[in-house]
């Protein structure tokens, strides 16, 4: 649109104000419940915050608690690894199911739904379902395996740390890949047919045509995919506190979960205020990564 | 490619397509076909999952002696997951429309700053937000529960309905604005049913999202009677020996909603996975 400069009488002033208004109830909501208390959560983390009484200014001091906090630095650590194996194991399912999917046709419609059907299902429903399969005496694994002869003796995964940390990464594949599988069959339909048709005129064979054409022209599409799937995991929260309550021994802390008992269990608002810019750092980064990563001028931008 | 695939191919391609669909749909399948045993077989392994004798509704009967009744805490995700939908669908579309098509100050401003907040994780401001809560007597109430869903919805929502107003020539509403329609007219009468499959969208995600939400509910939700249904399944399970019969039970009942509306609208929750990646 041209400011040519006719109408430039009330009316414009009016369809101003309109717009003004239309976007206002949008602003007050994230002003009021996102904005202000992102700011609040840095001021908050200056201070000695007890849930009731007078919070008092302390400088530094919950950083320097935070960076002795050893709970803390081993639950990121833990989230660390668990991001890093479920963005792997994710995507080692995701790309094959992709391929799969990526053609069209009825039958492979409904394939593309049933793989897609667990990421609706919320996280708390998928974690007691696997809190049940995972039940020694009741649950499906153990029984499952008892039966068919994988194993000779019960063994209860709820007890050893790895019991957990698999069943729980088992659990979110089934639950979330459906997700990554559908970006990445966008990513691979949105590369034009006639590249890869050429690349196979000139005698390029089905691998090469993914590995050297498709691979690098969906770039976007992997950086995105893989940026959702790696922040999903840093947050992960439902699932441990569910299924293993942080156990056995607080071997399965993750980070919100650690924020989580700080500020609302012992009620150090300050400290988990601290706590919370650590992950907000560090999830910034990612995004400001993936924003980086996404940045337009590049032959697949559409 | 290959367009000559040999029925070999073919065959081992749904075998293959078939086996995998059956492995993601049988965690679900299970719990519903286990949920229909009578309760004293809840404690036995599902081996098989299906009822072998009788087939009950008891174990969904026994859901109701959970936390203040199951069936009230599922009225309170309902309204919370309803109030979500409305609000955001109503505030979306104000918004996406003034985005779209009105000039003003600080326009492209404001449209970053709600779209940014998808950048940081709401996990990492609960403390204010429970504070701001308190402030307000909102806190340990479904209303404040309600607001910080939609807030949370904004950017997703706000995008998807700039973008469908956008799509939208500009001709149409100028011929109706010509014919005297008020800026609230041209909106509801002529906009709205152009812009509805975008708003279709943006109700689904705000649904899964409220219906799901597990977090901020086990936060701002002290007293059990105000209890989501995610709330009050996790902490009855997690206290005392466990009923199976009704983990099973309460979490078909949670997931139908949820698969429901995916089979129904799946075409706009697709279109709203893949939005962004395409933008």
């Amino acid at each position: 649109m041209s400011r040519t400069g006719r109408k430039r009488r009330g009316s414009q002033a009016r369809r101003q104000i309109a717009g003004l208004l239309f976007v206002l109830p949008a602003m007050a909501l994230v002003t009021v419940f996102f904005l202000i208390p992102l700011g609040m959560t840095v001021w908050m983390s200056f201070h000695d915050w007890p849930l009731m009484g007078a919070a008092e200014w302390s400088e530094l001091h919950n950083y320097e608690l935070l960076l002795k906090d050893r709970r803390f630095w081993g639950a990121m650590e833990f989230t660390f690894w668990y991001t890093i194996i479920a963005a792997v194991a994710i995507f080692g399912v995701a790309f094959p199911l992709a391929l799969f999917v990526e053609r069209p046709g009825r039958a492979t419609s409904i394939y593309r739904t049933a793989f897609f059907l667990p990421v609706v299902v919320g996280f708390s429903s998928a974690s007691l379902l696997w809190a049940w399969f995972m039940n020694v005496d009741s649950g499906l694994f153990i029984p499952a395996a008892l039966e068919l002869g994988i194993i000779d003796k019960p063994v209860n995964l709820l007890a050893s740390t790895d019991g957990v940390f698999w069943s729980i990464i088992v659990m979110v594949v089934w639950k979330t890949v459906g997700f990554s599988m559908i970006l990445l069959m966008t990513g691979l339909q949105s590369v034009p047919s006639e590249i890869v048709e050429a690349a196979h005129m000139d005698g390029a064979n089905r691998f090469q045509r993914f590995w050297r054409i498709k691979l690098p022209l969906m770039r976007r599409t992997l950086a995105l995919a893989l940026i959702l799937s790696v922040a999903g995991s840093m947050l992960a929260f439902d699932q441990f506190y569910s299924i293993s309550n942080c156990g056995p021994r607080n071997s399965t802390l993750t980070a919100v979960y650690w924020i989580f008992t700080q500020s609302f269990v012992s009620f150090k608002l300050g400290y988990g205020a601290a706590l919370s810019m650590v992950l907000l750092v560090i999830l910034v980064s990612i995004s400001a990564l993936q924003l980086w990563l996404l940045r337009t001028p590049s032959e697949d931008a559409k | 490619m290959s367009r000559r695939t040999s029925p070999f191919a073919a065959l081992a391609r749904h075998m293959i397509g078939i086996m995998l669909a059956i492995t993601f749909i049988a965690p679900l399948a299970w719990a519903f076909l286990s949920s229909l045993k009578p309760a004293a077989e809840a404690r036995q392994p599902p081996l098989p999952p299906w009822p072998t004798g009788t087939v009950t509704i008891e174990n969904y009967v026994a859901l109701d002696g959970y936390g203040a009744g199951f069936w009230s805490h599922a009225g309170n995700s309902i309204i919370v997951s309803l109030a979500t939908v409305i609000l955001t669908v109503v505030i979306s579309v104000l918004a996406g429309y003034g985005f779209s098509r009105f000039k003003f100050p600080f326009k492209g401003l404001c449209f970053i700053l709600i779209i940014s907040t998808i950048m940081i994780p709401f996990q990492s401001i609960l403390t204010p937000l429970f504070l701001i809560l308190s402030k307000m007597g909102l806190q340990n109430s479904l209303a404040g529960l309600v607001l910080i869903y939609v807030t949370l919805q904004m950017p997703f929502s706000i995008f998807m309905m700039r973008n469908a107003f956008d799509s939208v020539p500009l001709e149409i509403e100028e011929a109706a604005r010509v014919e005297g329609a008020s800026v609230m007219t041209v909106l509801v009468r002529v906009m709205l049913p152009l812009v509805a499959p975008g708003i279709v969208t943006v109700a689904i995600f705000a649904f899964l999202a409220a219906w799901n939400e597990f977090l901020a509910a086990l936060i701002f939700l002290t007293d059990q009677d105000k209890y989501t249904l995610p709330i009050v399944a996790v902490r009855s399970g997690r206290y005392g020996t466990v009923d199976w019969g009704a983990v099973q039970s309460g979490v078909t009942v949670m997931m139908i909603p949820c698969v429901l509306l995916f089979l129904l609208l799946q075409r706009y929750y697709v279109r709203g996975l893949t939005a962004g990646a395409v933008k």
